[in-house]
């Protein structure tokens, strides 16, 4: 094969990073640093899940010039779950299910120009997701 | 064979919703079957979602995002009758697209 389909994506799945079993260390593989932390990225989640196999999350940023969302899991086994790089036209707010392990905060970084800003929710799950 | 994608863009006062669930095990490689084996991990990694063929969403996942893979994001720039196409690429070398038009919501 001259051409393996993900060599044609501008964007690379990013091994290291989703290996981690640390935030600090999936978010180094990230090029996260000196995040700070903002009231102006916004996280709904229950407070309360009763099956962690299916998490409804809803992020939104309003932090100007917002580039990329990323959503960490602490208390998972592998701590990484979506990373999003946003182009021209799409608003930074998106919605998806998730699986978690046990009761955890969910972490979600944005990116704005160079900087990153954060912001966490705790969600207790009742029956572990992760099998 | 039926869309393994199923997918909505609904255009309402200038932003554009795009819902889309992907038919997909998104194994984590964890879970054990019922003889006790580990079902090998098979997910989708990357999502690439395009508008008029220019790249608008691009996604990295992990085994942490639920079966049957659900997203929905909004669109500022799409007009009634763009053409929204959405590809996953999986762990496996599988991937699946399907493509929609913006209609008025």
């Amino acid at each position: 094969m001259l051409l393996q389909p993900l060599q044609l994506l501008a964007m690379a799945w990013n091994r290291s990073a989703f290996d981690a079993d640390k935030v600090k260390e999936a978010s180094n593989e990230l090029g996260i640093s000196e995040e700070v932390s903002s009231q102006e990225i916004h996280i709904i989640a229950p407070k309360q899940a009763e099956n962690g196999a299916i998490v409804q999350v809803e992020i939104s940023s309003g932090i100007p010039n917002t580039q990329q969302i990323t959503v960490l899991v602490e208390n998972n086994p592998t701590v990484l779950i979506a990373h999003f790089v946003l182009h021209d036209g799409v608003k930074p707010e998106v919605v998806t299910r998730i699986k978690m392990a046990e009761t955890s905060d969910i972490k979600v970084v944005v990116k704005a120009g160079s900087q990153y800003f954060t912001c966490s929710q705790q969600v207790s799950v009742l029956e572990n997701g992760c099998g | 064979m039926p869309a393994n994608i199923k997918m909505r863009a609904k255009l309402n006062d200038g932003v554009t919703e795009i819902k889309a669930i992907m038919s997909h095990p998104m194994e984590t490689g964890r879970r054990k079957d019922d003889h006790d084996r580990l079902i090998p991990p098979h997910f989708i990694q990357l999502v690439n979602v395009s508008l008029n063929g220019r790249v608008a969403l691009e996604a990295q996942w992990g085994t942490g995002v639920s079966k049957n893979p659900y997203l929905t994001f909004y669109l500022t720039n799409a007009q009634v009758g763009d053409i929204v196409k959405l590809t996953w690429y999986d762990n496996l070398g599988n991937s699946e697209s399907q493509e929609i038009a913006v209609v008025q919501g």
